[in-house]
Parts: C-alpha cells; structure tokens; sequence
C-alpha cells in the first residue's frame, strides 16, 4: 500500500499545475468565459501541446497510457483552476467510449485529431425524462438501408453547443428503459437534421440541447455493438465518476485556502475574524470535510480499475456521496464566513461553490448514490 | 499509487488473523461482542497470551520486547484486534507510559519497568487531569516537593480509568511552583501502593466503574521514579499524547460495530420484515459506511506518510482529523445500534455478573444503551474535539 506518486505523474502534475497557474488566474478565466465558445482555444491547445488530451488513450492510438491516477492529477488542477475547456466531455466522456468501445478504423480517425487538440466532442445521452437513470434512452435509432436514422432530443449536452462531434445514445431495439438495445453513434455536430441549442449552467460553463431530425449515421459510425452501448456507458460513467471527484477536491481545496487567507486578512472589531472560535472550528470542520473528500476521490481512483463492475459501482457511488456533501459543506461554509464578498459575481469563492453543485448533481447527486449504496446492501460487502 | 495491500501485508494480515482467531479465549471474545465490560483478568489473560506470542508490546524498539514492523504492519495488527474483537494491549502501559520510558527512562527504568509492562504484570493508570485541569491540563495543581532522596506528593488526580485495577500511576506534577504552568511540570512513576494514595470510585452515566478519582496525601515517592530531568515533563506529556498516530481513528472497531449491528439487525423484525431491509435505515447505515470508508482511507494515508517520514518530523496534517472523525463515527455506531435495539433498549442495569440471557431481555439488547452512554467519552478523552479543532487550527491552518 503507498500513495506515492511516480516520477513522471509528478512530473505532470508539477507542469500542469504551472500551466494553470499561469494561464488561469481568476481574471483570465473570466475573460475565457466570454469568449464565443464559453472558453479558449488558446489554452486547449496548450493542453494539446502538454500531452494532457492524451493521458488517458493507448499508445497504440497514439496516447500516453495513463492510468487513472494521471487523470486524477489532471483533473484536481482543473478543478483548483475552474477550468472551462471541454476535458470532461471531450477526453473523459467520449473519450472513454472510444477507449472502450470504438473499433480500430474509429480510433485511427478520431484519437489523433483529439490529441492534437483538433477535434472536441461531447456525450449526447442524457434526457430529460431521464433524471439520474442511466439506462433512460428514448432517442430512436433505425435501420436505414445500410446505415441508421436517428430520431429525438438530447438534453444538458455538457458543451454540445461548441464541440465539433457528439456521440449519441439511441435506442435500437427494445422499450425506453431496457438494458440492450441502446447503440453509440458519431455524429457529426454539423450534420444535417442536427440542431443546438446552447446555454449556460449555473457554473458559468455551457450545455446544449441537441434535437436529431432525420439524422443519417452509417454502420461504420456506430461505437461497438448497436445494441450494447450501455454496458460501454456503464464504465465510461464509472471513470468519470472518478474524475468529477478529482475534480472536485481541487475546488475543494482552493475554496478552502481561499477562505482560511480571508480569515486572516479580514479585521473586524479591532482583531483578524480568525481569532474567532466559532470562525476556527467551521475551518477546520471544513477541512475535515475536504480531507474525507479527498480520501474518497482516492478510493474512487483506486477501485474505478476493478473488474468487478458491482464492486465498482458501490465505490463510486460511496465516493459521490462523500464529494457531493463535503462540496456542498464547504462550499456553503465558504459564502458563509466571506459574507457579503462571498455573494458576489466579482470574487472567486462563489464560482468556486456553484462549481461544487454542479459536480454534485452530474452523474447523480449525493443523495441518489446514497440511495443506490444502500439498496445494494451497503459499502462493506466482504469484510 | 496502489492502495492495496501487497501480497506479503496480506499475508501477514492473514497470519495475524489465524493467531487471534485461534488464541481469543471465546469467553473474551463474547463479551466484546456484546459490549459487555471485561474483567482485570479477561484483559490481563489475553495480554499475557499476546506477550507469549511476542506481539503485547508490537509498537517498541525489538530491544525492548517489540516487533520491528513498520506502520502499516502496526496498523494492519491493530485493525485485526479490533475487527476480532478482541481487547487491544492494555493502553496505558503499552502505548503510553512505556514508550515515555523507552524514549526518556534511565536505564533502571527501562529494566525495572518495560518487561513488567509487557507482561501486564503491573497494571498502569494515567495520572493527568485534576479537578481544576482538564483541557487546561497545564493549570494542574498536584505537587511533588523534593526532600531529600524522595519526592513528597500532594494533590488530587480525577478520571483515572482502571485506577481500581493500577499497580502503578504515571503522574504529571508540580515540582517548580515558581516556574509558569508548562515549565515546572515532572514526570512521576507512583505505586499504588504507596502509603497516602486513596482511590474512590466514580460511577458514570452509563452505570459502570471505570474511572476514578486519586487522592495523594504526603505519598513519598522515591526520587529514582523521576522520568527524565526534573521539569521537563509536559515535554514527555506531549510526547505521550502525540505518540501513536497509527490507530487513532480506531477504525477497525467501528467496522465491527457495523458488522454487528447489520447483524442485529437482520433479526430485529418490524411488522414482519427485517429492520435491515427497511430503506431508512439501509440509507442510514450506508451513509455511516460511506464516512468510515473516508476515515479508513485517511488513516491509511497517514499511515503510509508515518512510513515514508520514518518517524521523523511532525505527523501527517490529516492525523489530527483522525480522532476527531474516529470519535463521531464511533459514537453513531452506539446510536445506531440503540436505535436497532429499540424499546428493548429501556431495561437497564447490567452489571458485570451477569452471565447469560435475562427475562425481560437478551444480553445484547442490555448493553446497547450502556454502550452509547460510555461512548460519549472517546470525544472527550485524550483532548477533547474542541481541543483537537483548536490544534488543526493553530497548527495547520495557522489561525
């Protein structure tokens, strides 16, 4: 057992986190965020150019082998930074399904263009009706001499509006909810019968809404096998569940030194307000919180490699539980001991709470994996 | 990064598993089981069973009679303890007074004291808070005047657990009125015996006697009973509380605790159905499971870090979360087995006697609210967890 990083993840570690420092300070980011797409280009290639688009990819298809530690890494500076660019959609979500799923003429198309920093995607599956069901997939896709025909809407497309390819769940066969019969399709953004509707989250980052008329897609488009798409979403949500966690004890402990610094500076009644007793404790409680956090998005690291899909399943769903509410814990405790400055658009901490809730609500809030924990009879299963 | 256990830390978890498995006397292991107290002998017995295997004393330098395992190794052994559930080494000799000794006892000390304490063959209690000097443990008012080759004591010592049971007591006191607080504090070995020590009992909320008060009326203590140099001894104290950073959090009890009370209550019915396949309670419980998991995970961190230092430097910044977390978690298993047991919960007075199943009740129904009484002093014991917030606040977030 150790929990030491090899050379080259602290190498990685040490040039991201460089990278973001420079090139992400909060007034940066904020001028990111008004750019057409919702974030920079500029700064993806930099990704590009730092090999982050190709952790987590084969050697083989021209990617790096990282394991899930490097994304981990990765991912908890996005998360220190309030990274913008579409990582998560492109390299986690579709990424994953290509890692996955595709076949090899698809990753000999795809994967390099995306290293290169040429090409972002996003997941098309979620629906509305859905709410936290995975298995939800209403979108119809149908035989079409020798290609398909995709046919329904597509909602809270995670920056759907600005990717250049989507990857659409569609029903084959079977009704709504069934486990088969759910086929992955690459769909380019641009093509006909596609419509976007772009908007923002309540993070600040974008969605879309993505209706599908008539959609053509060939059988060399479909991911895997039409009807068996789910089982490859199953283990794509899974790492991703891993990487949101990551994600989020970056923010995590970003908003939480943020808040300790202000305690230290802000004077009240003749004396710094962290002198304060009641002010220490809800620090250091929050400390607890993000140190609890950070142990679980470890555990989720550790066991999203387990080939035990149930196994698996209860650790991330633990691990969601625990980043969901330590989130929102400091992320409320954050606003709380800023005061006024912590309500306003012009100071970090907020962004930094309203990011927390929404990777508490992505893949499932606190709450609905309690729910899934518990109805599969708990975390200790065979101690 | 590989959270896991290797082969060889499994191998010997599996080794350790098989001795306590084997060597548990089953009447020991019942009682902790069902929360019921254990005797002087029972944990004496069991000590001396361990001491034969070589593993009472697994924490100290191999001279002295310990192992020479790493932390995870001491970890991996603790957690077998706790998960068998059998008692653990008694702690005031073996995690505390012994390691001061081992670190800051003459050489007489070490001879006279260690294999004694191995072999709990003098039983210890800690000699600490007073009345006047609980979380301001500084602010103690028990002296100790030399005169001649002996200190005379003079004082009170409250909170004393097992001081019914103690051979021996490791005190702090005062032995430079005129230095300020922290400065004129000394380390004393007492016998119990001594003329002048009177011991009354205290009983507590939960119906038991494991603390004591300790009067100390002109107890002449010879001087070679001094650890270490006179006045250094809030030094030794802080050595003492900061000395085992490796099973604080005790999660390996609470683990245990969740076995038993999925367990339980799998057998408690409500209207025809297990209270265990109730939804409330199922999210309850995994919700509990979810905390531990995250302490489990922190104290494994802190663990491997303690490795890596090698025992140098301050500890881990996440250790001083472990006892805090450890204590909250400990104590909502001993709600949550209340809450299991139910109306069954309201008879009460179990004493130590008392051998098999009861008529109004059976045994494990009697000890869960004594249980959830005594467990509210792990958050008080040790340092408080309001003490604990102060420490993580000065000392990592520097408020």
């Amino acid at each position: 057992m150790d929990f030491d990083l090899t050379e080259d993840q602290r190498m990685i570690q040490d040039s991201v986190e460089r990278l973001m420092a420079d090139r992400y300070t909060f007034e940066l980011r904020q001028k990111y965020r008004r750019e057409a797409e919702g974030w920079s280009r500029a700064v993806w290639r930099k990704y590009a150019e730092l090999g982050l688009l190709a952790l987590p990819f084969d050697q083989q298809d021209g990617g790096l082998s990282g394991t899930p530690v490097e994304t981990m890494i990765v991912m908890e500076s996005f998360g220190r930074a309030l990274a913008l660019e579409p990582f998560f959609g492109t390299i986690i979500l579709a990424g994953g399904i290509l890692r996955h799923g595709a076949g090899a003429a698809q990753r000999e198309a795809i994967i390099p263009r995306i290293v290169a920093g040429e090409m972002t995607l996003a997941l098309a599956h979620h629906e509305r009706e859905a709410r936290y069901a995975r298995d939800h997939v209403a979108v119809t896709a149908k035989r079409s001499g020798d290609g398909w025909i995709l046919q329904g809407r597509k909602d809270l497309v995670l920056q759907g509006d600005s990717v250049d390819r989507l990857i659409v769940s569609a029903r084959t066969a079977g009704a709504t909810q069934d486990a088969d019969g759910v086929g992955l399709f690459l769909v380019d953004a641009r093509a006909q019968g596609v419509s976007r509707h772009g908007y923002p989250t309540q993070d600040g980052l974008r969605a879309a809404t993505v209706t599908l008329d008539s959609v053509h897609a060939s059988t060399a488009d479909v991911v895997g096998h039409p009807a068996q798409g789910l089982s490859i979403l199953a283990r794509v949500f899974d790492e991703a569940t891993a990487a949101i966690c990551a994600e989020a004890v970056g923010a995590m402990a970003a908003l939480h030194a943020l808040t300790v610094d202000y305690l230290k500076q802000r004077e009240q009644f003749g004396v710094k307000i962290g002198s304060f007793q009641a002010l220490q404790h809800r620090a250091v409680d929050m400390f607890m919180s993000l140190e609890q956090a950070r142990s679980m998005a470890l555990f989720a690291t550790m066991m999203v490699s387990s080939s035990n899909a149930a196994e698996r399943g209860r650790a991330m769903s633990a691990a969601k539980v625990q980043i969901g509410r330590s989130g929102r814990y400091i992320g409320e405790q954050a606003i709380q001991l800023h005061g006024g400055i912590g309500m306003t658009m012009e100071y970090k901490a907020g962004h930094y709470f309203k990011r927390l809730t929404m990777l508490d609500i992505l893949l499932g809030d606190s709450e609905h994996h309690l729910g899934e924990l518990a109805a599969g009879g708990g975390l200790f299963q065979d101690e | 990064m590989d959270l896991r256990f290797t082969p060889e830390e499994i191998a010997f978890r599996d080794e350790v598993r098989s001795f306590i498995r084997a060597a548990l006397p089953a009447s020991i292991r019942h009682k902790m089981v069902e929360g019921r107290d254990l005797s002087r002998d029972d944990v004496v017995a069991w000590q001396r069973i361990l001491n034969r295997r070589g593993w009472s004393v697994a924490n100290w330098p191999k001279e002295w009679g310990g192992t020479g395992w790493g932390p995870i190794q001491q970890y991996i052994f603790m957690e077998e303890i706790q998960m068998a559930p059998a008692p653990r080494p008694l702690a005031y000799g073996v995690f505390m007074v012994g390691p001061v000794i081992i670190a800051f006892g003459s050489e007489a000390q070490k001879r006279r004291f260690l294999p004694r304490i191995a072999n709990l063959d003098d039983w210890w209690c800690q000699g600490f808070s007073e009345p006047a000097a609980g979380s301001d443990l500084a602010a103690l008012k028990t002296t100790a005047r030399r005169d001649g080759g002996e200190y005379v004591v003079n004082g009170q010592k409250t909170w004393t657990t097992y001081a019914q049971y103690a051979d021996w007591v490791f005190c702090l006191v005062r032995t430079d009125p005129a230095a300020k607080k922290q400065r004129g504090i000394s380390f004393l070995l007492i016998d119990m015996k001594s003329k002048g020590v009177v011991v009354r009992p205290i009983e507590t909320i939960d119906g038991g006697h494991e603390i004591n008060e300790i009067f100390f009326d002109d107890v002449r203590v010879p001087a070679d009973n001094l650890v270490g140099e006179e006045n250094k001894g809030w030094d030794y104290a802080k050595f003492l509380l900061g000395s085992e950073r490796t099973n604080i959090a005790r999660v390996g009890v609470s683990k245990e605790r969740i076995r038993r009370i999925k367990e339980l209550a799998a057998r408690v019915q409500v209207r025809g159905r297990p209270l265990l396949d109730d939804d409330i309670f199922r999210r309850k419980l995994a919700s509990l499971e979810v905390e531990l998991k995250a302490l489990e995970i922190t104290q494994l961190r802190v663990v491997a870090a303690e490795r890596n230092r090698a025992g140098r430097g301050t500890p881990d910044p996440a250790s001083s979360i472990l006892k805090i977390k450890g204590s909250e978690i400990q104590q909502a298993t001993a709600e949550l087995l209340l809450q299991v047991v139910g109306p069954q919960a309201m008879p009460y007075g179990l004493g130590d006697d008392i051998g098999g199943a009861l008529a109004f009740g059976e045994l494990w129904e009697m000890t869960a609210a004594p249980t959830y009484y005594n467990w509210r002093k792990i958050s008080i014991y040790g340092g408080s967890n309001e003490i604990q917030k102060n420490i993580v606040a000065r000392s990592i977030l520097g408020l």
